[in-house]
């Protein structure tokens, strides 16, 4: 028995009427986890991160992080349990510059965002914090730019930076790729073997490069349920996975 | 290059212009004294809609209830109460403020059309109450009997309003400077998040509805201290505060002066009244038909209302500076 996981999901059941969307779902993430959902469309992919995140509430079933039982809580205070998300389609401040959009998560974490008096100095700390926080993901001379032009694929890498200056224990990536040009996705590749070790990450993506490349566990979801789970290499070589997801896109 | 080296005198000459008029208008206004109170009443009204409505993107048009509740609570304390204005003022503020958490906490769960015919029906409930009411509110013949104190002891509210135009003044510039370090601090940058996404903001753990509330009672609060200013300067309060149609007019001036500028409540509610003003001693239709083709021009021509002429104006000269260098 080493470490507990970072984040322990067990039983997790949802549905919308007749419509099952999520069937007895289990998950352990260990610190430092690299684990992909994948799956047909409609399958419950997002589904799942938004019970995860507590933007649905599952109808049965728990999710226990550091030993507390979440999964009644609302979206934000999951955050501050250090879960966080990223989102299939950008949710950015578009008036807002990119290292504002930052700041005000750092703010946030740190509990500054109730301050109206003497604040100066610690917004200058998350003004400080953002920056550095784009820097390591490559986007630190579009800092002072607004959100609203910057290209597509920064745009991501900013969804991703954001996430991460929450400090998160586990961290949960919703197509991170979802929309950038094909000769961009190298950027979001690189980006996401930079990510620290020590977060537990479950990422959400079609694209199956970078699936099998980041991932050292998938587990795949078709009609709420898990299929199968395993390493990349025991998942491809499924004959059942083949038959309902991957044969229709590779190899 | 100079534009910059005249940039920052530029800004200071722009924050002290506002009360430099205020200063100004009060040694040359003689009989229209009071008609520069009331205006300076409407800005702070509309400087509470704007924190509100335009900062954190509360759809309301229910601040009636707020300004009404101040100027009744003022009103009532003065002849029930205490006739110090200070007290009266403070007393209006609070039970504004309340009346804003109490309804906040009820209705800011909603969003939208929903949210906007519940800010609606929650002014129209307290107005039917204050009709109602005769024996508190004097109903329609509105609350008579006002008599307030010197402030200080010393300052009487006199006819020629000075008084009253030096109070509302110095409170409209004490509201001013907390809405001002509330729009640039944190807590206000996270209410601008929530306006552009809440669920953006849920996602970096803003617990959103306490936030709005914490808002719209503060913008509660400023609407009451309006209203209290209004009961104290008129010695009267009617009915007309509770009016549906206030919360409407001063979003008007808000498009017009320019949302989410702080001085955009200064210039929209002084460019209404000075036009009102004029227009109306030539026809009362024809001021109506003024201000709508105002509002039209500002909003198909001007974003950011009026505040953005300025804005509009250094791009023009960045654009000939630009054409210059080009050639």
């Amino acid at each position: 028995m080493t470490a507990a996981p970072a984040i322990s999901v067990r039983g997790l059941c949802k549905s919308f009427g007749a419509l099952v969307v999520a069937q007895a779902i289990d998950l352990d993430l260990m610190p430092g986890a690299r684990v992909a959902l994948i799956g047909p469309n409609g399958a419950g992919k997002t589904t799942f991160v938004n019970l995860l995140t507590g933007f649905l509430r599952p109808d049965l079933g728990t999710i226990e992080m550091q030993g507390e039982n979440i999964e009644r809580l609302a979206p934000e205070d999951r955050v501050r349990r250090g879960l966080a998300r990223t989102h299939q389609i950008n949710t950015l401040l578009l008036e807002n510059t990119v290292r504002e959009n930052v700041a005000i998560a750092v703010a946030e974490r740190e509990g500054f965002a109730w301050r109206a008096l003497r604040f100066a100095r610690q917004w200058r700390a998350c003004l400080d914090e953002a920056q550095a926080q784009l820097e390591q993901m490559d986007i630190g001379a579009a800092a002072e730019r607004p959100v609203a032009g910057l290209p597509y694929g920064q745009q991501r890498l900013l969804e991703i930076a954001i996430a991460l200056s929450l400090k998160p224990r586990v961290l949960l990536l919703d197509e991170p790729a979802a929309g950038v040009p094909a000769h961009e996705a190298h950027v979001i590749h690189e980006a996401l073997n930079r990510l620290p070790d020590s977060i537990a990450i479950l990422i959400i993506e079609h694209d199956m490069d970078i699936v099998f490349r980041f991932a050292q566990e998938i587990v795949v979801l078709v009609q709420g349920r898990v299929l199968t789970r395993g390493v990349p290499a025991a998942i491809s070589a499924d004959p059942q996975v083949r038959a309902v997801y991957l044969g229709k896109t590779v190899v | 290059m100079p534009l910059k080296s005249i940039a920052r005198p530029l800004a200071l000459a722009g924050h002290a212009l506002p009360w430099l008029i205020v200063i100004g208008y009060f040694f040359t206004a003689d009989y229209y004294l009071s008609f520069g109170t009331e205006i300076m009443i409407w800005i702070l009204f509309a400087m509470s809609l704007d924190l509100a409505l335009g900062y954190a993107g509360i759809l309301t048009l229910g601040h009636a209830a707020f300004f009404g509740v101040g100027a009744y609570a003022a009103g009532l304390f003065a002849i029930h109460v205490s006739p110090d204005p200070l007290l009266g003022h403070l007393a209006a503020i609070a039970l504004a403020a309340l009346l804003g958490l109490m309804t906040g906490a009820m209705i800011l769960h909603t969003t939208g059309v929903t949210l906007l015919m519940l800010t609606l029906a929650i002014v129209s409930v307290i107005s039917q109450y204050a009709n109602q009411a005769n024996d508190l509110t004097g109903g329609d013949n509105g609350l008579q009997g006002i008599k307030l104190a010197p402030i200080f002891g010393r300052f009487e509210f006199n006819l020629f309003g000075q008084t009253a135009y030096v109070y509302t003044a110095i409170v409209l510039f004490i509201w001013f400077l907390i809405a001002w370090r509330i729009v640039h601090s944190p807590f206000g940058r996270s209410l601008g998040g929530i306006r552009q996404n809440p669920r953006r903001m849920r996602a970096i753990g803003t617990p959103v509805w306490w936030r709005l509330l914490a808002i719209y009672t503060i913008s509660a609060a400023m609407a009451g201290s309006a209203g209290a200013l209004s009961a104290d300067a008129t010695s009267f309060v009617g009915l007309s505060v509770l009016d549906l149609l206030s919360s409407g007019i001063a979003a008007v001036m808000l498009i017009l002066g320019g949302v989410r500028r702080i001085y955009g409540a200064f210039v929209g509610a002084t460019i209404y009244f000075v036009v009102q003003d004029y227009t109306a001693k030539i026809s009362p239709f024809f001021w109506e038909f003024v201000v709508g083709g105002m509002l039209m021009a500002t909003v198909l021509f001007l974003e950011g209302g009026l505040m953005d002429l300025g804005n509009v104006a250094r791009r023009a000269v960045e654009r000939w500076r630009g054409g210059a260098d080009d050639a």
